[in-house]
């Protein structure tokens, strides 16, 4: 099993080499990732006449936000070496909250929306506090936390929709601002501050480190159950904006918001080439795992594939990016 | 003058004692070999000078100043770094990462603290010409090196804490025979900055080449103190072993040095 993070022992070599260096290095993205997204968009363009146009693609944008505010979660958390499966129903619980305060109790939609975040940050905290001060597995506890959030969202909701949230909530979710929808304008700016935060301070470094030796990082002197409290905080905080941007755009908060969303937000990070156990991750790259999904869904819509195949689609694609990578990684370590 | 001074430890685990009255000594610029069958204590001894475990009497001190209520941080502001046999090191990460790793350099950027990736690459390239270790490429993941190149790079990471004493559980067990000479002449230069090292090993044929005195722990007692140049490797493998006859083992040892 160690394979899993063995290092090509060699620098690459050839220009697919050079290139594959260059992408990872300069861009934090898999080349083979860029590749997919590009023949899936070509694919698509020659399969229908309504892929390629500007509303199209702000669809795609659109349907990609929820989901890849989910994944930037889960890529901070996979590539520390750790796991949250309980993103989906965290975010269905996060709407759910929000929308009570809004609707239930009447609450401004400023406080409606710190409810709705924070009820994320306070499930993925739980979850943090578990893992590293009880000593209980991630896998477990945020398996646990699955099926609380999602049954404490229909406690809550009392197991129906929770309709007609405020206009000021509402414009989150379906405001275009210049043309172009508030859910995508989201979630582009947590990209962009999520990135900067990986690729460029002590924090994201700090989060690598512990992915890759939890030892190493110890031995640094580096709090690691400090740290991966505050990731799996941050994670069910992400979760809480992902609930933000769902719920809002759907005018309620339905408890059964999110359900598999997890399985779709993890794909996304693996395929944008953050490592299943820890030590490499990159939001750029997370993006382009995430507009794969967004394309892939989008197109099997176009072509009007029935939804059940598209869940089918996505776990293959899962299995798929893993084996891929983890092909490469045992030719590499043989080289 | 010696600068590191260890009086007397003892340090017993429940009913297991472990180290009774163990005397040892390193000065600056010194290389002191500290060998001795598995069991015979050198872990629990290294970890009483770290601060990891408190010995149940005796006395550490540094440049006369005794540091036994220090904590292992406060020690190692003091000069004392070790390099654990793992080398603690994050393989995916490359050179500059984890020579600054849990202390990176930052610059301000419109008020918010960022990593200086450039900063860190040229000192910990300076840092890596000082020891005049040979590294493919310093912005490659570490866990693509060679053994010795990982010794390298952990040996960087100590010395940029400005360590007075290092520490060095076992450098070459793992290390192909080419690649020991490397790390040998590493423990040279330390040397010659003036550096105090204590060199955990069971090679004794590295121990013999690098020391400058040797240190034999045989059931927790400090079994012999051989002047390196003064002795070999019979004396050596004797001390190891409790006496007896052992010329046949030191014959092993030195034929299994091979070069």
């Amino acid at each position: 099993m160690t394979n899993t993070k063995t290092v090509s022992a060699h620098p690459r070599q050839g220009i697919w080499g050079r290139l594959q260096s260059a992408s990872i290095e300069r861009l934090h993205i898999r080349l083979e990732s860029l590749i997919v997204l590009l023949i899936l968009c070509v694919a698509m363009t020659a399969l229908s006449p309504y892929f390629l146009s500007v509303s199209n693609m702000l669809n795609i944008l659109l349907a990609t936000s929820t989901i890849g505010v989910l994944a930037i979660a889960a890529t901070y958390v996979l590539s520390s070496g750790g796991l949250d499966l309980s993103l989906g129903s965290v975010m269905g619980l996060s709407g759910v909250v929000g929308a009570a305060f809004a609707v239930n109790l009447g609450a401004p939609t400023p406080i409606a929306v710190i409810a709705t975040v924070g009820a994320g940050a306070l499930a993925g905290a739980v979850n943090g506090l578990i893992i590293t001060r009880a000593f209980v597995p991630a896998f477990i506890v945020t398996l646990g936390m699955l099926g609380i959030a999602r049954g404490l969202a229909l406690v809550i909701s009392d197991g129906r929709v929770i309709y007609g949230l405020p206009k000021a909530m509402v414009y989150l979710g379906q405001g275009r601002p210049l043309g172009i929808p508030m859910p995508v304008l989201i979630f582009l700016a947590t990209a962009f501050i999520m990135h900067i935060v990986l690729a460029f301070t002590k924090f994201g470094r700090h989060t690598l480190s512990i992915g890759d030796s939890e030892n190493a990082a110890r031995t640094a002197g580096i709090n690691v159950s400090r740290h991966r409290f505050l990731l799996y905080t941050l994670s069910g905080g992400l979760a809480g904006l992902a609930g933000l941007l769902f719920s809002s755009r759907i005018n309620s908060g339905d408890p059964t918001a999110g359900l598999t969303y997890e399985l779709t937000a993890i794909t996304a990070a693996i395929i944008g080439g953050t490592n299943l156990f820890g030590g490499r991750g990159s939001i750029l790259g997370t993006m382009v795992g995430a507009l794969i999904m967004g394309v892939l869904q989008n197109g099997l819509n176009l072509l009007a594939v029935q939804s059940y195949y598209q869940q089918m689609a996505i776990g293959s694609v899962l299995i798929i990016a893993v084996f891929i990578d983890q092909w490469q990684l045992r030719k590499e370590s043989r080289v | 003058m010696s600068l590191l001074k260890i009086e007397g430890i003892t340090k017993s685990f429940g009913a297991v004692s472990v180290l009774h009255g163990v005397d040892l000594t390193v000065g600056a610029g010194e290389v002191v070999g500290l060998v001795g069958d598995n069991g015979a204590g050198k872990s629990s001894l290294m970890k009483i000078v770290t601060g990891m475990y408190t010995a149940d009497s005796g006395s550490v001190t540094m440049d006369g100043e005794d540091i036994v209520s220090n904590t292992p941080g406060e020690r190692r502001a003091k000069g004392i770094e070790m390099i654990y046999q793992d080398l603690a090191l994050a393989k995916q990460q490359d050179v500059a990462s984890n020579i600054f790793l849990g202390r990176e350099p930052t610059r301000s950027i419109l008020g918010m603290q960022f990593v200086d990736g450039k900063k860190m690459r040229d000192e910990a390239q300076a840092m890596i010409d000082r020891l005049g270790a040979r590294l493919p490429a310093i912005n490659r993941p570490v866990g693509s090196f060679s053994g010795g190149q990982q010794q390298s790079v952990a040996i960087a990471r100590a010395l940029t804490f400005n360590p007075r004493i290092v520490i060095m559980d076992e450098p070459t067990a793992a290390l192909a025979v080419r690649e020991v000479q490397g790390v040998l002449d590493l423990i040279r230069q330390l040397k010659r900055e003036g550096i105090g090292v204590i060199l955990i090993s069971h090679r004794l044929n590295d121990v013999l080449s690098v020391t400058d005195r040797i240190v034999v722990l045989h059931q927790g007692r400090a079994a012999a103190n051989l002047v390196t140049a003064e002795s070999d490797m019979t004396a050596v493998v004797s001390a190891i072993v409790g006496g007896g006859d052992v010329a046949e083992a030191a014959a092993h040892e030195l034929s299994a040095g091979g070069d």
